[in-house]
């Protein structure tokens, strides 16, 4: 093996091991900043004696070793800590005992103590973002920026004052417990569908770590729903996300125009990632209890993913899921959403019913999906005029350039006649 | 980027040899590593080519031959699907698979293509119709 080839696979050691790594260090010191450059140190080591040495066979062993170590060299120089030398001492002989047969569980319980760190309250939503992506993500500094368009040293700030702020507040790194899990769960899966959203925004043309931000998210979630499978809304989340992520390759058409859903071509989804969606959708319902907002959000896209064609579509279950959801997340935009749905499953009179109570949200007012949709189903009532007028304020609201090219030929297919108009009712998701 | 992992045939796999309880319990827990890792997409293995069938094309003429296939090197045991972020990665867990079946065995590691991969000299355009292309291509087997 070169010298090169020998680089490569310490790199890629690090990008498979370094999660676990830093999370067992840090439940030894106690501080997730200092973990990592522990975690750092080792790395460097590898780096030194791997080339002559090889790789060993047990790699994350070995890194978990030389961090520990170099903890115990650190308080060393501090006094004060004479004890924490002693336990951590202690720790590396149990360790080297134990080598092969480290508790899987042990280092499970470590990445869900890092993941609910990271992805603390007390950080701001972008600093998580970062410092779980660099942390458990294993991305490095430069990816994220390039990943979220931001320069570098932004993101290397964000992360630096992250885990200061989580040192100077004194979090500490543990699994939440009790009344505590459920909210700091919906931090965490905040965070990994931010993620994913990031990577389902970004367009083929641009660079491309940023759709494979929809790899991470889902890698992640995939790691999460092994680490707590008793939580039925990470099983949810990850159904979503693997559902969403089996149409990436119909939802832009040629020119880069966007393909809504029920355009799409079906047979160009992903089965494989509707089966595993499907199968996780399963697991978080066998789990019982009310549906939590993502299995609501994932039984929704799994109604689509379970069409062969578009008339195939059971409405009627979409709406009734709509209805829970809205109770649960009343969003305008949910509601903007569960209209449609209604005026697919029960007529358009039905939906523009509904559309019209949501007029008056503000939060709606320049939201070009509200007036397309009213569009749309005053086109199936015959209303042509008026629906004209919609795709028309529909236009002017958009930003997206083929977006409006879409809506002002719609407009201009309403002076046609109500044949011409076609069947385009979704809102937003593609 | 997605990877399949082919574990090569040899004769102990095309002889129906099942595993020992060793090799069962090692490729279990390595299984797991691979769900824990959230790169396991899929994972199969293959009965040995005697319950197996071939179909040899030849312009327009159809040929049906049943299993068993005696050029045990072209065959495949068994099969992963892997979403990773690079070939190295990919090598790298294919290392750390227990022998697969006891003896002289191989993984052959293959990337997927990705619509991203007929690259930049593939227009918007020709790409839709390649797409379309495979999509009648899909329809017609």
């Amino acid at each position: 093996m070169t010298a090169n080839d020998t680089h490569r696979a310490i790199e890629t050691v690090w990008r498979i091991e370094s999660a676990r790594l830093i999370a067992g260090l840090a439940r030894l010191v106690q501080d997730v900043g200092f973990a990592e450059d522990l975690a750092q140190e080792a790395l460097v080591a590898a780096l030194e004696q791997w080339p002559e040495s090889g790789v060993p066979r047990n790699p994350g062993a070995w890194l978990m070793a030389v961090g520990k170590r170099r903890a115990i060299d650190q308080f060393r120089r501090d006094e004060r800590l004479e004890r924490k030398v002693a336990e951590l001492g202690h720790e590396l002989e149990i360790q080297q005992a134990e080598a092969d047969a480290a508790g899987d569980e042990e280092i499970g319980d470590d990445l869900l103590r890092l993941i609910f760190t990271t992805c603390h309250p007390v950080l701001s939503t972008e600093a998580r973002v970062a410092l779980t992506l660099r942390l458990l993500g294993g991305l490095t500094t430069d990816e994220i920026a390039r990943a979220f368009l931001v320069p570098e040293p932004t993101i290397a700030q964000r992360i630096v004052r992250a885990k200061r702020t989580l040192a100077s507040k004194r979090i500490p790194f543990v699994v939440p417990e009790g009344d505590e899990i459920a909210a700091r769960l919906a931090s965490v899966l905040e965070v990994l569908y931010l993620v994913f959203n990031e990577g389902y925004a970004a367009t083929a043309g641009e660079d491309w770590l940023r759709p494979a931000l929809c790899e991470d998210a889902l890698r992640l979630g995939r790691i999460l729903a092994e680490l707590i499978p008793r939580e039925p809304e990470v099983h949810g989340l990850v159904a979503l996300m693997e559902i969403q992520a089996s149409r990436t390759r119909t939802r832009v058409g040629p020119s880069g125009e966007p393909i809504p859903l029920l355009e799409q071509d079906r047979a160009r989804w992903d089965q494989l990632l509707i089966r595993r969606g499907l199968v996780a959708l399963d697991r978080a319902e066998a789990l019982g209890g009310a549906l939590g907002p993502y299995t609501l959000q994932a039984e929704i896209a799994a109604c689509h993913a379970r069409a062969r064609t578009p008339q195939e579509t059971n409405w009627a279950r979409i709406a009734a899921l709509y209805d829970v959801l809205l109770r649960l997340m009343p969003s305008p935009v949910v509601g903007l959403n569960r209209a449609v749905a209604f005026g697919m499953a029960f007529g358009p009179d039905k939906g523009l019913q509904l559309v019209d109570e949501l007029a008056a949200e503000p939060a709606l007012r320049t939201y070009h999906h509200l007036p397309s949709v009213r569009g749309d189903l005053l086109a199936k009532l015959g209303r042509r005029a008026e629906a004209r007028d919609e795709f028309e304020r529909a236009a002017a609201l958009t930003r997206n350039g083929r977006e409006r090219l879409l809506l002002l030929s719609r407009a201009a297919a309403c002076a046609d006649g109500p044949t011409a108009v076609a069947e385009r009712p979704d809102a937003s998701r593609t | 980027m997605r990877v399949m992992v082919l574990v090569k045939a040899n004769e102990q796999t095309e002889a129906g040899v099942l595993p020992s309880e060793e090799l069962l319990t090692a490729m279990g827990r390595y299984n797991e590593e691979l769900v824990k890792a959230g790169i396991m997409l899929a994972g199969e293995g293959l009965h040995p080519s005697v319950k197996g069938a071939r179909i040899q094309f030849s312009g327009d003429h159809r040929a049906v031959v049943d299993g068993p296939f005696t050029e045990v090197k072209e065959l495949v045991a068994g099969f992963w699907l892997w979403q990773v972020k690079s070939m190295d990665e990919a090598i790298e867990w294919a290392k750390r698979c227990p022998n697969p079946t006891g003896g002289e065995s191989v993984l052959e590691i293959r990337p997927v293509f990705e619509a991203e991969d007929f690259g930049p000299e593939l227009t918007p355009e020709l790409r839709e119709q390649e797409e379309r292309l495979r999509a009648q291509t899909r329809d017609r087997r």
